[in-house]
């Protein structure tokens, strides 16, 4: 029932390359969303990996812990700014958003 | 072995978030990434973090990107689809990110660091749940950045449901 640190080291950075990937190949901005939601949970897995090894300080869950509120306000923000675009633009297409500065 | 059943049900299910093209499946996947990796911070002693991943990633979060995808695309045509650029360059990328990651965790021998000698049964002592160690922790110790956190979400909260507003309406 002891984890070995490298295997959970590995795990994260496996979905954080995904996490890389989905922000890089997608084009609809809310899956590029969800490519940083799952590059901000790689980085608390790495976060409460370490926090086993901190005698009764639990330094690494209580930074996961405010990560996730960052991760949270994030979401909603981004979020609301996709839907704004959507509504100007009529797409959510990264590819298709050009600005008319220049009209 | 039950860790690795979640690492793996992680890895598949976030492979297929991203070689899935149709948005609410990869939304779907996304929950059962969310879900193991709940999972796991069981496994490792984090209780309170698991069942916090639970209420605002998958209670939360996940509902929040259902909904923005749900809103930001017509049901009629075929916007529910998202389409992939930059293939190579962005498996590359990745790949390259993930050899290079496991390469020098590997090669690093983190397990032989003095301060990772501590046993993870340390941790909690007598005690069989972090949440006493984690409250009296963000009253004392960490007050001030959960005092700044609060106000955060405050702000980005306020923040969204004024952005998100329709000015043309009110």
């Amino acid at each position: 029932m002891n984890i070995p640190l490298e295997h959970i080291l590995l795990l994260s950075a496996v979905l954080f390359s995904i996490g890389i990937l989905a922000v890089i190949t997608k084009r609809h901005a809310v899956v590029v969303l969800m490519g940083i939601e799952l590059i901000f949970n790689a980085a608390n897995l790495n976060l409460v990996a370490f926090s086993r090894h901190d005698p009764q300080l639990l330094q690494g869950q209580l930074f996961s812990l405010f990560v996730i509120v960052i991760a949270a306000a994030e979401a909603a923000v981004a979020l609301a700014i996709v839907l704004r675009v959507y509504q100007h633009f009529k797409t959510a297409n990264l590819s298709e958003i050009v600005t008319d500065i220049n009209k | 072995m039950l860790f690795y059943i979640f690492a793996i049900l992680a890895i598949v299910s976030g492979a297929y978030m991203v070689l899935t093209r149709n948005l609410l499946y990869a939304g779907f996947s996304l929950l059962i990434v969310l879900l193991s990796i709940a999972g796991i911070y069981v496994l490792l002693f984090a209780d309170f973090i698991a069942v916090t991943q639970l209420m605002v990633y998958v209670g939360g979060v996940l509902v929040l990107i259902l909904f923005g995808i749900m809103l930001s695309s017509r049901v009629q045509d075929k916007s529910l689809l998202s389409e992939n650029v930059n293939t190579v360059w962005g498996a590359l990328v990745a790949g390259l990110i993930v050899v290079g990651l496991s390469y020098s965790i590997l090669k690093s021998n983190i397990s032989s660091l003095p301060w990772l000698q501590t046993m993870e049964m340390d941790v909690l002592g007598n005690q069989k749940s972090t949440v006493q160690t984690i409250g009296i922790k963000l009253m004392t110790d960490f007050v001030l950045p959960f005092e700044i956190a609060s106000l955060l979400l405050l702000i980005a909260l306020m923040g969204a449901a004024y952005i998100a507003t329709d000015k043309q309406k009110v």
